[in-house]
């Protein structure tokens, strides 16, 4: 089975900031994760906190966002992700719908809370973390939806020198307790890293490494060639 | 502002109506799940209850003072009873909660505490709480309130503690409060996490109250022997978070007391909030009609928070208590004034609750006549360097 690949942008980030979709798209993408900016965004590292803010600051809005999307559409599967605060708010999944987004994740709601979500066709994926437990586990392979997003580390997003021992551990005790697709994410930085990963898990998710080239000012065509990389490292196998 | 429906929740424990809960990354879960299990125990330890009743009365200085507020009363024609928390180790109603989570901390066999500080006194006291049990502390601090509130900053590293400015957003409580949840998730194994206010995932907002309702207890029994009535006909506090409040009100719920928890203008979640989710809790918030957090601001940096802690949701929904603002003026004014007129300098915090009364007495919101408790949540030689600015003297 191919090795699925899902870059992360944050909406709004810049100015014609959907072209790096289609150059995401273009390097052979298989998802794209679009996150959706908070002001406090509690799960992430100086990285995407940055790219937030810049967002923010430029007047970007999850409608505005969204509506951007569904006027510049790519062809795969695009995964919202943003914080239970958003999230919640009456009209979130018709919105999502609208855009044309399938997919979402919500760091900051775990599995007590997820009733409280109502996003009716969108496949909402969990995350599991190096500390749940086996019987919490198995609820999250049973309540995640499109795919369960592995967080390699006890930690917040931002890019490692080296892949957490504990992703291979995650990814290995959720092979055991679901047939969903398993995304290791949180610090992949690196084709190499992403290979490692991929080596347990059916693919990776690749935030921080991203969005420090994006708010370097770097092109579509630079990162399109930096997913390229990524895409390269997971099919030599 | 819109609002977000709540559908039943079939979660966690700690909910207070539809607010409270557990909104945390899934690798925080655990670690606030162990805190909750290891509070209900040693709450229910005697043993526990007896080292912390002894570490407050030997070391913190408890029981503090009901001290009639009797030229002020005259000038407002209200009975001012104030409950003294200025008079605690390190001067705020902050020690109360730290020594419980520090003894909590070690309990559980955690090496290290963080804590996140507006104004500085719950960083004081964390800082103190570590000394005195030989926990190492670091404590997030906006780097707007590490430079306003130099004193405690360097009180609290001459307690050993590693003060840590936090740059992000509004470089205040807010931002200070995110940095520790980020830095917390990297350490669960090793650190304790010691919040400073009745906010925060479940447990937090449930076992902060519980170590400050011996603020409520203490003054109900001392109102009891103070006034005729027994039961003061209002009970005041500032809300920042509310821990404070919440200690207060607790020993009050059952009571015919009125209730009122006095925030300040420009961090009035629960007077001018919108449901929302912020630091691991549904509450009200200050946001945009996006669902942005929005920056509070105050003179005073215990109140300079954008939401309130579930209780105070609830309560207000309830009808069970009132929430009132008050202006930065208003405040320092109040200050000034309880310096005058009792040779009581307080906490600018305290003195937003203090504002409130000097407002309302003699309008049917205090009718001229009544019995007012209102707490005195710390002292303000920590705001020396504002009142030199803002002060007119
Ligand atoms: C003296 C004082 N009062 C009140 C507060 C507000 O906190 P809370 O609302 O939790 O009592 C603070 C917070 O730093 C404080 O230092």
């Amino acid at each position: 089975m191919t090795k699925l690949l899902m870059p992360y942008i944050t909406g709004g980030v810049v100015a014609g900031w959907t072209a790096y979709l289609r150059a995401f798209e273009d390097a052979g993408a298989d998802l794209i994760e679009v996150g959706l900016p908070f002001s406090d965004p509690t799960v992430d590292g100086p990285t995407i906190q940055e790219a937030s803010d810049a967002a923010l600051a430029r007047g970007a809005t999850p409608g505005s966002i969204l509506a951007e999307v569904a006027a510049d559409p790519v062809t795969i599967p695009l995964v919202a992700s943003t914080y239970a605060n958003l999230a919640l708010r009456p009209g979130f999944g018709d919105a999502l719908t609208a855009a044309g987004v399938t997919g979402l994740i919500v760091p900051d709601l775990p599995l007590d809370e997820l009733d409280q979500l109502q996003v009716p066709g969108i496949a909402v994926s969990l995350l599991a973390s190096p500390a749940t437990p086996d019987d919490r586990l198995a609820e999250i392979g049973k309540r995640s939806q499109g795919f369960v997003y592995a967080v390699s580390v006890m930690g917040i997003t931002g890019e490692r020198d080296r892949l957490a021992p504990s992703a291979a551990t995650l990814a290995t005790r959720l092979k055991q307790i679901t047939d969903l697709p398993i995304l290791i994410g949180f610090g992949i930085s690196s084709p190499e890293q992403a290979a490692e990963a991929a080596e347990v898990a059916d693919g990776v998710i690749v935030g921080a490494a991203v969005m420090r080239r994006i708010l370097d000012g770097a092109s579509p065509a630079t990162l399109g060639a930096f997913v390229g990389t990524l895409r390269a490292a997971l099919d030599v196998r | 502002m819109s609002s977000i429906t709540v559908s039943p929740s079939t979660g966690v424990l700690g909910r207070f109506g539809q607010y409270g809960g557990r909104y945390i990354p899934e690798s925080l879960i655990p670690a606030c799940q162990a805190v909750a299990e290891a509070f209900a125990e040693a709450w229910a330890d005697p043993g526990f209850r007896g080292s912390l009743s002894a570490l407050l009365s030997a070391y913190a200085g408890r029981p503090t003072p009901l001290t009639p507020a009797l030229r002020l009363s005259a000038e407002l024609g209200v009975t001012v009873l104030l409950k003294r928390e200025d008079l605690t180790h390190t001067g705020s109603h902050k020690i109360n909660n730290v020594l419980g989570q520090a003894l909590l901390a070690r309990r559980m066999g955690r090496t290290r505490l963080i804590a996140e500080t507006g104004a500085g006194m719950h960083g004081v006291a964390t800082a103190t709480a570590g000394a005195l049990l030989g926990l190492p502390v670091k404590v997030f601090m906006g780097e707007r309130d590490v430079e306003r509130q130099a004193h405690n900053v360097f009180r609290m590293r001459l307690l050993g503690a590693e003060v840590i400015p936090v740059t992000t957003g509004s470089r205040t409580l807010k931002d200070a409060t995110s940095e520790a949840m980020r830095h917390w998730v990297t350490d669960t194994d090793e650190a304790y996490y010691c919040v400073g206010s009745v906010i925060g995932p479940h447990p937090y907002p449930t076992m902060v109250r519980e170590f400050q309702r011996v603020i409520g207890d203490e003054a109900r029994r001392q109102c009891a022997a103070e006034l005729a009535s027994a039961v003061p006909d209002y009970v005041v506090a500032c809300v920042g978070g509310g821990s404070n409040a919440a200690g207060t009100f607790a020993g009050f719920v059952d009571t015919s007391a009125r209730l009122i928890g006095v925030e300040a203008e420009g961090g009035s979640g629960a007077s001018h909030g919108a449901l929302g989710v912020l630091h691991g809790f549904q509450s009200l918030f200050l946001q945009d009609e996006h669902g942005q957090i929005q920056e509070a601001h105050s003179i005073a940096a215990g109140l300079d928070y954008p939401g309130v802690g579930p209780e105070h949701a609830y309560l207000r929904d309830l009808g069970r208590a009132r929430y009132v603002t008050v202006s930065d003026s208003e405040a320092i004014a109040a200050a000034v004034r309880m310096a005058r007129a009792e040779g009581i300098l307080p906490a600018i915090e305290s003195a937003h609750a203090l504002a409130w009364v000097a407002r309302a007495a003699g309008t049917p919101d205090l009718p001229s006549g009544s019995t007012v408790l209102v707490t005195l949540s710390g002292r303000g030689d920590k705001d020396i360097t504002t009142l030199i600015a803002e002060a007119d003297l």
